[in-house]
């Protein structure tokens, strides 16, 4: 089903296509053989409005460039890994999310209210937006196709077990499972467990332990990475 | 509004697709939507609850076909013909209609390098919460034809205020512009079980920030 993106491209074969790999060549095929319908509309759409003055071609450029380059997850992993340094700073996050955060210069970008819960052995935090796709940028940066998915939206709610089942998460009977649907403009920061082994890191190469997923919820922390990237 | 977008509980999507090593963005013109959006939000014509109400009345199946970016770019194809930046004319042949008068970019590239989509504090003594962390609300069986940030899935069920997130804009009047209606917000936790029956896992919880206009008191 989340063959969305692709889908508008029209291509018969991408729909018979069985998997996300053969979809991806296909798609990249068809790509360099003729431009994608929306490149076109949004090629005649840019112009005109650059034309018409409503738009600047250089202020669209500075802010593609500032989530491609500049905003993204390891702002997050900063802020785990000063709460795993520090149970000062940890306290002043989980009590009060905005102003932990502004400490270390980060601010909210879409005027979001942070909120920050801890996973711990005993329980799990898991965020979705089902009626949308709200997402903590100003931390994370853009979220990733999966967390606005149709699959993900639906089932987090109603299946959380089952969707982090998907992503290699295996929680045992007696953790307390729980999901946060950010339905308004408070958005959601999951603290992870610090790993087990971690003790003599320091505070940026414990950073860069840190997934974007495990921010999200839907991973925990290994110290040994398995190919997963942020 | 009972659309498609509310897909909390829905079923048959099959397995969440997880990328590894996923790009910001997949094509260049994903992009390029992004900073037409911004750009275009910065004129303040419409507020984050209209623009989520744009995406939400896409017609239904081209909102399940369609990928995040395409939602957006259809979303702003209406939207500049709605709001007067551009004619259909224009958009279907491409060129700018003779005789237009040049504007000026709400956007500079100095905003656009830190830009921030601010919404009022949420601190303000002068409303008062109609509901105290602890006690039992229900969510009230309501349908509205307009935007609305109350799910189908928690309507008519009850649960437990957690926490007062303060007061913020009412997004049901927000989008329709009727008034921004501020009035607390609240973090409510529900019983997997009081939502999805008794199959569901005992120590399962969902919680949803809800205002004051969807909920009423429950007996606990």
């Amino acid at each position: 089903m989340d063959r969305t993106r692709r889908s508008f491209l029209g291509t018969a074969g991408l729909a018979a296509a069985g998997t996300v790999n053969a979809q991806e060549a296909a798609h990249d095929h068809e790509h360099q053989a003729v431009p994608s319908d929306p490149t076109l509309r949004v090629k005649a759409l840019e112009s005109l409005l650059v034309e018409k003055g409503f738009v600047d071609p250089a202020a669209l450029d500075a802010l593609i460039d500032r989530f491609e380059h500049k905003v993204g997850p390891r702002n997050g992993a900063r802020v785990v890994a000063r709460a795993w340094v520090d149970p000062a700073y940890k306290r002043r996050l989980l009590a009060d999310a905005p102003s932990a955060i502004a400490e270390l210069g980060f601010s909210p970008y879409q005027g979001e209210h942070m909120v920050v819960y801890e996973n711990t052995p005993k329980v799990h935090n898991l965020v979705v937006c089902t009626l949308c796709s709200c997402y903590p940028w100003s931390l994370l940066g853009l979220p990733p196709v999966w967390y606005k998915s149709s699959a993900y939206r639906s089932r987090a709610v109603i299946d959380p077990a089952g969707v982090l089942r998907e992503f290699g998460v295996e929680l045992t009977d007696d953790v307390e499972l729980r999901v946060w649907d950010s339905t308004a403009e408070v958005r959601y920061l999951i603290l992870p467990e610090r790993p087990v082994g971690s003790e003599h890191l320091s505070e940026e190469a414990l950073a860069a332990l840190v997934t974007r997923d495990s921010m999200v919820g839907t991973a925990k922390i290994a110290m040994l990475q398995t190919g997963e990237k942020a | 509004m009972n659309g498609v977008h509310d897909m909390g509980g829905m079923q048959g999507f099959g397995p969440v697709r997880h990328e590894k090593n996923e790009p910001i963005f997949h094509e260049t013109w994903e992009g390029r939507v992004y900073g037409i959006d911004r750009s275009l939000a910065a004129f303040g014509k419409w507020n984050i609850d209209a623009w989520r109400h744009h995406i939400e009345t896409l017609p239904p199946a081209d909102y399940l076909k369609f990928s995040y970016y395409e939602k957006w770019l259809a979303a702003i194809e209406q939207r500049v013909v709605q709001y007067g930046f551009l004619s259909v004319e224009e958009l279907e042949t491409g060129k700018a209609a003779a005789g237009f008068r040049k504007a000026t970019p709400a956007l500079t590239v100095e905003v656009a390098r830190n830009y921030a989509r601010n919404i009022p504090s949420a601190k303000d003594p002068s409303i008062a919460a109609l509901f105290r962390v602890g006690q039992q609300v229900r969510a009230r069986n309501i349908n509205p034809i307009g935007h609305t940030r109350l799910p189908r899935y928690a309507r008519g069920k009850t649960g437990q205020i957690i926490r007062d997130h303060g007061v913020y804009s009412f997004p049901d009047s927000s989008a329709a512009g009727t008034g921004s209606k501020r009035q607390h917000l609240y973090s409510v936790r529900f019983r997997a079980g009081e939502l999805w029956g008794p199959a569901a896992a005992p120590n399962s919880y969902v919680h949803l920030d809800l205002w004051d206009d969807y909920l009423e008191f429950a007996k606990s």
